[in-house]
Parts: structure tokens; sequence; C-alpha cells
């Protein structure tokens, strides 16, 4: 079976971004970019069904510029045993990435695609649940527990309030919640094999699908600030600003 | 056209993010349908009759919708699609799962986690964490939204009279099965309609310890309990008690944090709340930033002393 791990290019995680002052996006120039941590949980995650012997291959994906090259190459030094980048400068939004996916599912024919729940920069949680309606296949959102046999797979899926557990056929979808797994550590060996893997290079057109924008930002601001209110010297000015102040308790 | 709110309810009740998720329906368009799929759900359609500014709820009952499953939720959904300009669910772990199904069945973007509406087809959604708000236009004819709660003020759950109709239910999709689910039951308000929330971070120490500070202080404020992802990570509270970013986003009357640093992540979950006490040892903590009432004390002693005085 063969498992597809799309990746996303995005800001580190660890990177305060700052609104353009124009107000036409956040600047992204000479900022560190990483995998999306969500998508490094969903690659470790196939590569640990394939060390188990469930899957036989993992394809890793990513679509967007041509550094997203760097993203797939620390996706095969994970584990990944080859990659598909679809290259465009365009902008894509999560429609526009289902649709290649789901050429990409007519393509390879995976067993499973497992995905991050979310980017970490458009915070739009959407990519993996399009994906399966559009290949019309099941879906487990969410998952912090991943079993696959005999043909389908258990999941257990993060929802409010607790915990669920789906059953479903393959061909699924999955995508990744943070306690699914812990990554691993990429090591320098590793790194270096990831650099003879295959890499793919496709464009949309390659693939005959229509990437058009549905969304237009008109503008990005800054949030409202918070400012910081006093401090109190013990607990009992603290009640008593609660409830004669604040009036909140 | 109308503007369709998918409800989130319990079969028995209609769930508080609902009502959020009406208000902002309001905004959209002053016709505003509900609709509640379920199982025996007779007694939540009623209830969303009486939501203040619902015209009809449209109600659709099987055992296939027992468990929300996206699948088949989102086939009920797709079946009356046609009839609306506005198609908006929660920003919930339900919500969530299934509206981009819906939207990318009917070839449309998604507009996620709204917390604003500007007009009818613009509308301010937080991107990076909450670090910037978009502005961003629809330039699709029908809209499917998911809404962040905590950006409305709720509909009143009385003083509607909708009409309630009912729908012939879609076929289960056969394409998934609900095993079981672990769902934790307690008498505590839901962290995301809570009025209060006391919330442990790293600082707590260990599970025991999380429990024995906490509870006491909750249960006397009525509380609902949160912790930060370090706190669950570290395995002393769990999972869906998270709040932040990749968690639970809540913004409630009282938000008290005890021994959170206020990483950006966590922030970004509890900085809508409108009033923020912060106690923590390190006067030096990024929470005191954001906090109105700031105690830089030990929180083992400064939590039971609270409980005791209030």
């Amino acid at each position: 079976m063969k498992i597809l791990v799309p990746v996303k290019r995005v800001v580190d995680y660890n990177v305060k971004v700052r609104v353009k002052t124009d107000g036409t996006g956040v600047d992204i120039a000479n900022v560190k970019m990483s995998m999306n941590p969500f998508d490094e949980i969903a690659v470790e995650e196939a590569v640990r069904l394939k060390e188990k012997g469930v899957a036989t291959e993992v394809i890793a994906v990513s679509c967007g510029v041509q550094q997203c090259q760097e993203t797939l190459r620390t996706a095969m030094a994970i584990g990944a045993d080859r990659s598909v980048l679809v290259q465009t400068d365009a902008e894509l939004q999560p429609l526009a990435v289902a649709k290649l996916l789901k050429a990409l599912i007519d393509k390879e024919q995976p067993g499973l695609v497992i995905l991050g729940k979310q980017a970490i920069d458009d915070d739009c949680n959407q990519t993996g649940q399009m994906l399966a309606a559009l290949a019309d296949l099941p879906q487990a959102t969410f998952a912090s527990k991943v079993e696959v046999a005999d043909g389908s797979a258990q999941v257990t899926r993060e929802v409010d309030g607790g915990l669920e557990n789906l059953r479903m056929k393959l061909p699924a979808i999955v995508t990744t919640d943070l306690r699914l797994n812990e990554p691993r550590y990429v090591t320098l060996p590793n790194i270096m094999k990831a650099k003879k893997k295959t890499m793919d290079i496709f464009k949309p057109e390659d693939l005959g699908v229509d990437i058009k924008a549905h969304l237009k930002t008109l503008k990005v601001s800054e949030p409202p600030k918070r400012s910081a209110g006093i401090k109190v010297p013990d607990v009992a000015t603290l009640v008593a600003k609660l409830k004669n102040e604040a009036k909140v308790i | 056209m109308p503007a369709l709110v998918i409800a989130e309810h319990d079969n028995a009740s209609v769930r508080g993010a609902t009502l959020n998720t009406v208000a902002a329906a309001l905004q959209c368009d002053a016709d505003v349908h509900v609709l509640i799929a379920g199982a025996n759900a007779g007694a939540a359609a009623a209830a969303a009759a009486q939501i203040a500014g619902v015209k009809r709820v449209l109600h659709a009952d099987g055992e296939q919708f027992a468990h929300g499953l996206a699948e088949n939720v989102a086939a009920q959904v797709l079946a009356i699609a046609s009839d609306y300009s506005h198609i908006l669910f929660p920003a919930t772990a339900a919500g969530k799962n299934v509206a981009p199904r819906v939207a990318a069945k009917l070839d449309v973007g998604q507009i996620s986690d709204i917390t604003k509406v500007i007009s009818a087809d613009t509308f301010e959604r937080p991107i990076y964490a909450g670090n910037a708000i978009a502005t961003v236009q629809s330039l699709d004819a029908k809209k499917v939204i998911t809404v962040r709660t905590t950006g409305f003020d709720a509909a009143a759950a009385s003083g509607g009279s909708a009409s309630v109709d009912t729908l012939s239910p879609v076929a289960d999709s056969q394409k998934s099965a609900f095993v079981g689910s672990e769902i934790a039951k307690n008498d505590r308000p839901e962290l995301t309609a809570a009025k209060i929330i006391v919330s442990g971070g790293r600082a707590m120490g260990s599970s025991d310890k999380f429990t024995a500070v906490l509870t006491p202080l909750a249960d006397k404020l009525g509380a609902a309990l949160g912790a930060s992802r370090a706190a669950v990570d570290a395995g002393y509270a769990p999972n869906d008690w998270q709040v932040g970013q990749t968690g639970k986003i809540v913004a409630p009357q009282l938000y008290i944090a005890c021994g959170i640093s206020g990483a950006i992540q966590h922030l970004a979950g509890m900085k809508d709340s409108k009033v923020i006490v912060a106690i923590n040892k390190d006067a030096e903590a990024p929470i005191f930033s954001v906090a109105d009432y700031g105690l830089a004390q030990d929180l083992f002693e400064a939590v039971p002393e609270l409980t005791a005085l209030i």
C-alpha cells in the first residue's frame, strides 16, 4: 500500500510574523521557512506505518514555489521514499490544493493520504476534508491514533469533550492532530540519503487542474493590542478588584 | 436567498456554539434557517425553533446522523444547499470536520473561522495564530463559512417561533462507521461556553497537583477547567482542555491563568477574554503583558488562598 503525504512550506513556527505596513500581507521576505508542524507529524506517521510493514511506499507531495523542494527533501530525510512537487508561483488556496492532490490520487492510487489538520500560516483547516469530498473517500480528521489492518483503518479522533473512534475502509483520508506522534530528529546521514531520492516536478496544467482563487484578500492588519493591566500585591487585593472593579465574581 | 446554519446539538438540546453562529448568519442575511441533522432529535429541533431570529428549522432524522459522521452530514447539507446563499457552521471540531466537504462539493472556497461580518461577501478572519487579521472577500456566489464563536455574541435561545419542517434524510454513505467514544462526563460548563475559566500550565507540576489545586477554585466559581499546551503535553490535563491556537479558542468573562507563562500559542486562544488574571511566581512571564490583574506569587500558596476568600 502506498501512502501519500502532502506537506506545506510555511513560515517557521518560532517566527513572530509582522504585518506589512501597506496592509497587503505579512512580511515573509528573509524569514525562516519550515515544514508545517502538523505535516511533519503526518510524514512521521506514514514512515512509522512503513516501518511496521503496513505501507510499502511513502510519497511526499508539495504544491507551491520552487523552494518547496527543500520541504520535500526534509520529508524524504524523515523517511519518505520519493516526492512530487506541483510547482507554481501562483497563490494556492485550499480548494486548488485539494484539486491538485485529487489528480495525484488518481495517478498514484494510494491506500491512505495523511495530511496535517491545518497549516499554521492561513489556519484554514480545509484541505484534507476537501480532498476527501473530491475523491469521494471517507475521512478521519484530527487523529491522535491510527491503526491499519485488513484493508481498513481505525482512527481515534480528538473531538470537543474527548475522543471518538471511527472505522473506515481504505482508501481513506486522515488529518493529524498534535498528539498523534512526536516526529523524529532528522539525522545528517538521512539528509544525505534524501538528496539521492527521486523528485518529480509537474505544473498544475500538466495535471489538468484549475487553480483559480476563490477568495480575495483585501487587507491584512494588526490585531487589536491588549495592554497590560496592574500588578496586585496579594490575594486579598485581587479578590477585592475582581468583586468591586471588574465585577466578574 | 436565506442563510443556513448547521446546528451543533446533542439531539436533546442545541449547543451554545449554534447561537453564536446564528448571530453571525443574521449579519449575512435577515432570513436565517437552521438544519438539525440528528437521531431522534425532535427536542433539539424544537429548541432551535425558539432561537431568536430563526425563521425556519429543517429537521432530518435518522440513525446515520447519530454520531455526526462527516460524510452523512455533508450529504444532507448538500441536498438543500441550492436554496441558500450562505451556509454557516460553528468552528468547532464537528463544524470544521464537515464544512470543507460541503464547500468542495459545491466547488466554492471556504471562509474559515470568521470573527466579523463586514458585508454579505466580506469577512474578517485571524491568520498566523491571530497575529494578523485578514479581510477576505468571497468570489463565489455561495459562501461556506465557519464561525469563530467568540467573535459573535450569542443569539437569544428563546423568543423565536420558527416553523419546523421535516426533511427526508439522505442515505447512510457507509463509508465510515462510528466505533465508540470516550467523552469525559462532568458537571462543569463547556470550556468554550463557560463564563469563568480556571486554567493551569506546566508549573502545576503533576496531574494530581493540577486537580488538587485548581478543582476547588473551579468548583467554587462554577468555572470550566482549561490548560496550556505544555500542561497537556506533560499529561497533567486531558487533550480537550487545551486552550490555544491549536486547541480551544475561548473568551470568558474571567480567565484565571495559573502557572502559565503565556506562549503566543496560548495567548491566541484566550486573549479575547474580558478580564484576565495571571498568577505566576515569575514576575517577567509574558502572560502579565496581557493580564488585567497580575499576581506574582507562588500559585500553590495563592490559589488555595484565593479559593478560601471567594
